[in-house]
């Protein structure tokens, strides 16, 4: 058992280290655990929903433009990529390519969402709806909740990518590339999920 | 108002009472140690000029044999309830040479099916009666619960006998009933503007008087149909 | 680590009062302090209209079918000539309960308590992320103002329960609500994402923003309990918010997530709403633990008994909270195997609650008690929480749950936990903290008067629920006199009615109380129950920013009676010169009692 004056010389004025990390790194990774929660209980909605009515699931292909899609995810990973890039960049001092590279993977995030449009209407047009039985109800809420997700990320991400053209960040301070980019991987990682568990099994 | 459980008219309502009583003895106990306790020591320890209180920060024994006993009790109850319950509700409790009857509710009605002949359920000589349960005393039942609309609740208070009806899900329930007489069955899940009127009668009959209205009902139900 | 420092310590400017509009000063604020008022008003006018609903209630339940006093005033759609209708006592039900979780005591317990609460007791000087926190505020009103609206919409409000088990609350043709209900899932939609904007903010700013030596034992319990229950939030909200889009879509898209005709399955709602539901439970009674653990502590002019032991009982609380849900859906037609199991893990949640009223009464003995309002709120909520928590073991006994699921005795017990046990304790809450938040003092006579009024017609109320529950009256009916079981109980629910309508009472006494001492009561010191949690080590109310110079904490948050101080106190940053290193009644201590909590 220590002391009061024991402990007193070792935690006298010294903040309180919590994470060591800034806030906003933790306020959104909080959040992440939060977002996972919102997709664990769709895709375990879905999960249930499909094992219980197996043997009227239809195959993806038979419903589903699996290769455009395929495509599609790969853009989706590049823009991954971009973002790895101009944390990079940032960290390495190189502004000028973390604005490229905020800058292409906002335009990347927004054609994936362009192309999951199209094949929105295509599915529509083909008389494939969220009314269209439990496939339909699961593909449109997953796939839509997710695109919502990517929407708002592009916003965040032009808002991020106007902010570094206009000199918002430096090599010392870059927070917000950093936690965009959380968010951006971690958008990316669920769609990576979706996609094998609702295009491809 | 008297303060008690309703007549009880069925074999698993003989185990629940137990169980109910027996937890209302380990509550109550609880209850007034705690209650008296706080009260007591509100009395005793109020606050007067000139003493203090102990400076303590707690004790440890006192706190594992308070996390122990309650741990214990608990575990009891666990082992001793999931033995009542697995012979009331787990598959291997159904009695094989149960009379089967079909439930169907709806909103506002429960729709009793009941087999003919041979006894299954789900061919041409079954026939339906509109809110009335009727019911041999001293056989084992099983009840074959659906809906077609919202849920509801199969409630018998005297057969203590509760189970949800859910759309798109057959659920069996069994019981036997030890004593006849009328009782109703009322629905306990609120199932929209009825539920509160949502009845119907529950007969339980000596087995002669059973079968006599059973073969009543089988001639009036066919003489309609054919 | 360096930028933690500059954000503890590097902004003194906050605490000088700078001039600002008054629409940035109460209205659009960031301040942590002003955010929780405004959700102390806001969910006390919810309060107050989740009350009334239940007043309308009982009064059906009470004088069954007889006209409203002042209901011709009613549309003809909920009462003709003042006449309640089934529906729409089918609307009250459900309302009353949504409000008063949703709307009343979560965000009194949350909403305001963790907002006021967590940085000055902590020592910083804001939330982390003070915007966030405003919109988490205004997000809350347009939600409750939706909720409030859809009683006005044809075929007025949701009808299927607080719980809004589908396919009733999926299907307008069976419930006979249509816009009713979606307005009451986008509202609960959007409410959600104002909490979950608050959790992210609490946990952060606990995590990160504590004072130099507010290390985690040294944390008040009522932080504690709001930092668990942030993550409770955090976790179990999202979970609903996908239920209720699924409920949405089968509402309004022509999905069928809930409607078994294409497969989907009813009870995939009563789990995912559960899976929310059960942790709500306990968002709705941890942090009230944690008040009435404060509020003894004080009381009793005694640190808390077993320290460790209640945190540890708050995290092994919210873990089990995790995996019960099922304890709810016994008679749903769920596998009776997993019965057995809900049950274990609901039986075993009951020994963490058990510790805790222990190591209260543990407070209490040999204490010196102060009797003053926020402690007989204290008090009250101990007797009665046990009674809530007992009557839950009969539930969660499987088959003893056959009889009572569903019935009064349900009812009973979720008002003991829920009025009983969280609303005494955010009545202590507000006594207690009412002069820190506000500089004045609510006359603690006027609030003596209040509890026990309260706590009387409260047990009148709600105490012979668990009798109607024995004889088998089912929840949510309309009118109980249509069951021969039920035929003898109308003497008791008069009774019942006449006592929550002067419950009802207790409350408007209350609300005046409030507020007059809000304009006239007297003025209040810094430090009014000699506490020693920092909040109190700074004027009242604080000012903008809180701290001139950011605290240092020296001890644990309940240092009461020192045997070697003069007073009966020692703040959390008092420098220890004074003490010495001896702890009397530490003689055969826990070992789960390290050194900071000796402290």
């Amino acid at each position: 058992m220590t002391s009061h004056a024991a402990t007193l010389g070792s935690t006298a004025r010294r903040p309180e280290p919590g994470l060591g990390i800034y806030d906003k790194k933790v306020g959104m990774w909080v959040f992440l655990c939060s977002e996972v929660m919102f997709f664990a209980g769709l895709i375990g909605s879905y999960i249930i929903l499909r094992f219980g009515a197996s043997d009227t699931w239809p195959m993806p292909g038979e419903v589903l433009n699996v290769p455009i899609t395929a495509v599609n995810t790969f853009v989706l990973i590049c823009s991954s990529v971009t973002m790895v890039k101009a944390f990079a960049s940032a960290e390495a001092g190189d502004l000028r390519a973390m604005r490229l590279y905020l800058l292409a993977t906002a335009i990347i995030g927004a054609s994936f969402v362009g192309v999951q449009l199209y094949e929105y209407r295509e599915l529509i047009h083909h008389g494939f709806l969220p009314s269209s039985g439990l496939y339909g109800a699961t593909f449109f809420t997953m796939t839509g909740f997710h695109g919502l997700h990517v929407s708002l990320g592009v916003i965040c991400m032009s808002w991020v990518t106007v902010k570094a053209f206009r000199g918002g960040y430096t090599q010392e301070d870059h927070e917000g590339v950093e936690v965009i980019g959380l968010y951006w991987h971690f958008v990316d990682l669920v769609w990576i999920i979706l996609f094998t568990i609702v295009y491809l099994i | 108002m008297d303060w008690s459980l309703p007549l009880n008219a069925s074999t698993q309502g003989e185990a629940i009472d137990a169980l109910f009583w027996l937890i209302f003895g380990i509550t109550v106990a609880a209850l007034v140690i705690v209650e008296l306790g706080v009260v007591w020591f509100l009395w005793k320890y109020r606050g007067r000029k000139g003493r203090s209180a102990r400076y303590t920060h707690g004790n440890a024994t006192a706190e594992v044999i308070w996390t122990a006993i309650p741990a214990l009790v608990m575990v009891f109850l666990g082992i001793y309830s999931g033995r009542i319950w697995a012979n009331i509700r787990s598959i291997d409790s159904f009695p094989d040479d149960a009379l089967t009857i079909g439930v169907v509710a709806k909103q506002f009605e429960w729709n009793v099916t009941y087999p003919g002949a041979d006894r299954m359920l789900g061919n041409a000589d079954d026939f339906t009666v509109r809110n009335r349960f009727e019911i041999p005393v001293n056989e084992p039942v099983v009840v074959m619960l659906e809906s077609e609309d919202a849920i509801h609740s199969f409630f018998i208070p005297e057969l203590r006998v509760k189970q949800d009806a859910v759309p798109g899900m057959i659920v069996p329930i069994w019981f036997q009933a030890i004593r006849t007489g009328e009782f109703q069955i009322a629905c306990a899940e609120l199932c929209g503007l009825g539920h509160y009127r949502m009845r119907a009668r529950v007969v339980v009959h000596e087995t002669d008087s059973y079968e006599a209205w059973y073969a009543e009902r089988s001639a009036a139900a066919f003489a309609t149909t054919q | 680590m360096a930028t933690i420092v500059a954000e503890a310590t590097g902004t003194p400017v906050l605490a000088d009062e700078h001039e600002m509009p008054f629409i940035r000063k109460y209205v659009f604020s960031t301040d942590h302090k002003v955010i929780g008022i405004q959700f102390l008003f806001m969910s006390l006018f919810f309060l107050l209209v989740g009350g009334f609903l239940s007043v309308l209630v009982r009064y059906q339940l009470g004088w069954p079918g007889r006209a409203i006093p002042g209901g011709e005033a009613l549309p003809e759609a909920m009462a003709p000539g003042g006449i309640m209708l089934p529906e729409f006592y089918n609307s009250l039900v459900t309302m009353h309960g949504t409000f008063m979780v949703f709307f009343a005591i979560m965000p009194l317990l949350v909403g305001v308590y963790a907002n006021y609460l967590i940085p000055l007791q902590i020592g910083a000087h804001d939330m982390a992320f003070p915007k966030l926190n405003m919109a988490s505020f205004w997000i809350s009103v347009p939600a409750g103002i939706l909720m409030m609206a859809s009683f006005a919409v044809e075929g007025g409000a949701a009808g299927a329960g607080w719980t809004s088990y589908a396919p009733l609350s999926a299907r307008p043709d069976l419930s006979g609500v249509s816009v009713g209900q979606q307005m009451w899932i986008v509202s609960l939609v959007v409410l959600g994402l104002g909490s979950l904007l608050g959790a992210v903010n609490y946990i952060t700013t606990i995590i990160n923003n504590r004072a130099p030596g507010m290390s985690w034992f040294r944390l008040p319990l009522v932080t504690w309990a709001l930092f668990i229950t942030a993550i409770l939030i955090l976790l179990a909200m999202p979970v609903l918010s996908a239920a209720m889009i699924m409920l949405l879509f089968d509402q309004t898209l022509g999905t069928n997530f809930f409607l078994p005709s294409q497969g989907g399955q009813p009870l995939l709602w009563q789990h995912l709403f559960w899976f929310f539901g059960h942790p709500e439970v306990y968002i709705l009674i941890l942090p009230a633990m944690g008040f009435v653990s404060e509020i003894i502590s004080n009381g009793s002019r005694k640190p808390i008994f077993g320290y460790h032991s209640m945190v540890f009982a708050i995290i092994a609380i919210a873990f089990l909270g995790f995996i019960v849900w099922g304890h709810h859906m016994f008679q749903s037609g769920m596998n009776p195997a997993l019965g057995m199991s809900f049950m274990i893990a609901t039986l075993v949640i009951a020994v963490p609650s058990a510790i805790k009223v222990f190591n209260w009464m543990g407070t209490l003995w040999e204490g010196n008690i102060q009797f003053h309002t926020p402690m007989l709120f204290a008090v009250g909520f101990v007797m009665l929480f046990v009674i809530g928590g007992l009557s839950g073991v009969y539930m969660a006994s499987t088959p003893v749950d056959i009889f009572i699921h569903d019935t009064y005795f349900i009812v009973a017990h979720i008002h003991y936990v829920l009025f009983g046990g969280s609303l005494f304790a955010i009545f202590g809450a507000i006594y207690y903290w009412f002069p820190k938040m506000f500089g004045r003092m609510i006359n603690d006579t006027a609030g003596k008067i209040h509890f026990f009024a309260t706590f009387i017609l409260f047990n009148l109320t709600f105490f012979p629920m668990h009798g109607l529950g024995m004889k088998g009256m089912m929840r949510r009916i309309y009118d109980p006199a249509q069951y021969e079981h039920l035929s003898d109980i109308q003497d008791t629910n008069t009774m019942m009615s006449i006592a929550a309508i002067a419950l009802f009472g207790t409350g408007l006494y209350f609300l005046v109380l409030f507020f007059w001492s809000l304009f006239k009561g007297k003025k209040a010191p810094a430090n009014p129950w000699n506490a020693t949690t920092l909040e109190w080590q700074t004027p009242s109310p604080p000012k903008h920013g809180n701290w001139k110079e950011v605290p240092v904490v020296y001890h644990g948050p309940y240092e009461y009676s020192h045997p070697d101080m003069d007073r009966d106190w020692l703040a959390q940053n008092e420098r220890p010169d004074i003490v010495s290193p001896a702890h009397p009644g530490r003689t055969g201590a826990a070992p789960d009692s390290t050194e900071d909590g000796a402290e």
